[in-house]
């Protein structure tokens, strides 16, 4: 008789779990030699703590009550609670800091056979702000994979800011962003195209609009959104600087769901697979919100996607 | 030589629409055209399969572009990918239908509290009857949606309709219209990214051929 575990959670039997293990080995070796400690937080955490980095307590999906009747949640991800513990326990401790993880985080499961348990390695850079800390991040992920044993892997970077903020500029009334950026982050392209039409808005500012979450691609994208990409150019500076600059991809339309980002942000792909590897980005007023206003950036990775990515790779010979 | 996008091609409804599509984009549809059962062209880049699966397909990156209908991509809406276009044909409606020429909605919410909708698009119709404030019970039927009301299963249906003819010859009318639906030109998201100048030239042919 099987008796039966959770939608979206999973055993991992030997075979599966040697090579999960050497993968997450092969990625930590590659974090710990470029200087980032690994560290452990508990999966279960206050829900009003994790509120204080975000406000939807960055999508936890799963809350419940202690004995005392305190709301525990589990944690949606690594990075709020990386934050608590930099503005509390390591408070005293000198930046930069440079910290890594392997931990499982837990969100809801929206569709059918999406994991609601998932093992995240990841790293972050406490305390070195812009173009230099994103580089060093992307620069680092890029090589980890390779150590990992994949070889097309690229890193799409866009900006969080910059669709709001380009509202913002051409005078689209306040009430009309959220709508639009819910059709950007929706991936509703031709919806979002339809609705920038109706805005009576000049030619160009529509075009403009429409067009923007289109552009992706490498260092000529950057030159033909002109300056709303300034802090973006200064982060293809810096990754040709690391030789990073042709494994990226410059992605203008690129969303991330989380709220806490405030600069640039990242997905990792490979084409041997159809889904992002893991993601992240530049979050300079997360771990202020716990007390201790430093600028930073990070990135997960999920760990079985990358071991699928991996056998898919293998598979190509 | 293979072709540098996979494309998943809708058959039903949307089967020659899209394939007129390819062809203006001087694809050569002849094999496809020609050959019911296969599901899988190699040299055209080509997969059939129903238009309910189109997203899947191509969410999961077993093609990097596809045809659907608005309807679908409606029903699925968490499917991970991106909406490129609007196609413009395969234009339907999606309506609430009851028998002619009664009152059975409101006669049922008045009496019973509740209307029973039958529908392929249980999700949709639930948020229809949601939104606009009515209470449902969604039953999910596989074939003809037009028979349940007929048999008193339900009183109302949910359901897409080009012309009305089908509504019309089974003693239905049309009471509400929940929108306009036409196809869809989709993306996998890392086929977007990754395949970029592929995805855009085609886009752009589209836009042209228009």
């Amino acid at each position: 008789m099987i008796h039966p575990i959770p939608p979206g959670t999973r055993d991992v039997l030997p075979d599966e779990m040697r090579e999960l293990r050497a993968l997450s080995e092969r990625l930590r070796g590659a974090f710990e030699a470029a200087g980032y400690a690994e560290v452990w937080t508990p999966a279960l955490e206050y829900e009003q703590v994790l509120r204080a980095g975000d406000e939807r307590a960055a999508g936890a999906g799963y809350r419940l009550f202690d004995e005392h009747g305190e709301v525990l949640a589990l944690r949606s991800d690594m990075t709020i609670p990386i934050a608590r513990v930099v503005a509390g326990r390591m408070g005293d401790s000198e930046p930069p800091l440079r910290l890594c993880y392997f931990a499982h985080a837990y969100r809801e499961a929206r569709a059918a056979g999406e994991l609601r348990e998932f093992l995240q390695g990841g790293v972050e850079l406490v305390g070195v702000p812009g173009a230099e800390g994103d580089a060093e991040v992307v620069a680092l992920i890029l090589d980890a994979l390779d150590e990992a044993g994949l070889s097309r892997h690229r890193v799409g970077i866009g900006d969080a800011g910059l669709y709001r903020s380009l509202l913002a500029s051409l005078a689209v009334p306040d009430e009309l962003h959220q709508p639009l950026l819910e059709r950007l982050s929706r991936r509703d392209l031709a919806g979002l195209a339809r609705d920038v039409a109706e805005l009576g808005l000049p030619r160009g500012d529509r075009e403009l609009l429409a067009a923007l979450p289109e552009l992706r691609g490498g260092a000529e994208v950057l030159e033909r959104a002109g300056e709303a990409v300034e802090e973006l150019r200064a982060l293809h500076a810096e990754l040709e600087r690391r030789g990073a600059a042709d494994r990226v991809i410059y992605d203008l339309g690129l969303v991330r769901e989380l709220g806490y980002y405030t600069g640039a942000v990242f997905e990792v792909y490979d084409p041997a697979v159809g889904f992002a590897l893991g993601g992240g980005g530049r979050y300079d007023e997360l771990i202020g919100r716990f007390g201790r206003p430093l600028p930073a950036c990070g990135i997960a990775l999920d760990v079985q996607r990358v071991h699928i990515a991996q056998a898919a790779e293998e598979g190509l010979g | 030589m293979t072709p540098s996008l996979k494309i998943a091609v809708p058959r039903g409804a949307l089967f020659d629409g899209s394939l007129q599509l390819l062809d203006r984009l001087g694809m050569d549809t002849a094999e496809v055209r020609s050959n019911e059962r296969k599901l899988l062209f190699e040299d055209a880049g080509v997969v059939t399969m129903r238009p309910s699966d189109v997203p899947t397909y191509v969410e999961h990156g077993a093609a990097d572009i596809g045809i659907t209908g608005k309807d679908v991509l409606l029903e699925q809406s968490e499917r991970e990918v991106y909406e490129l276009l609007d196609l413009g044909f395969g234009r339907c409606r999606m309506v609430v239908a009851t028998r002619a020429g009664g009152d059975a909605l409101s006669t049922a919410l008045r009496r019973l509290g509740r209307v029973r909708i039958a529908t392929k698009y249980p999700r949709m119709a639930a948020r229809w009857f949601g939104q606009t404030g009515r209470q449902a019970e969604v039953v999910e039927v596989k074939g003809s949606v037009e028979l349940a009301p007929l048999t008193g299963l339900v009183d109302g249906i949910v359901d897409l309709t080009a012309s009305g003819r089908t509504l019309e010859e089974n003693g239905l009318e049309v009471v509400e219209e929940i929108g306009i639906c036409t196809a869809r030109l989709i993306a996998n998201p890392v086929a977007h990214k990754l395949k970029a100048a592929e995805v855009d030239s085609l886009v752009q042919s589209i836009r042209v051929s228009a």
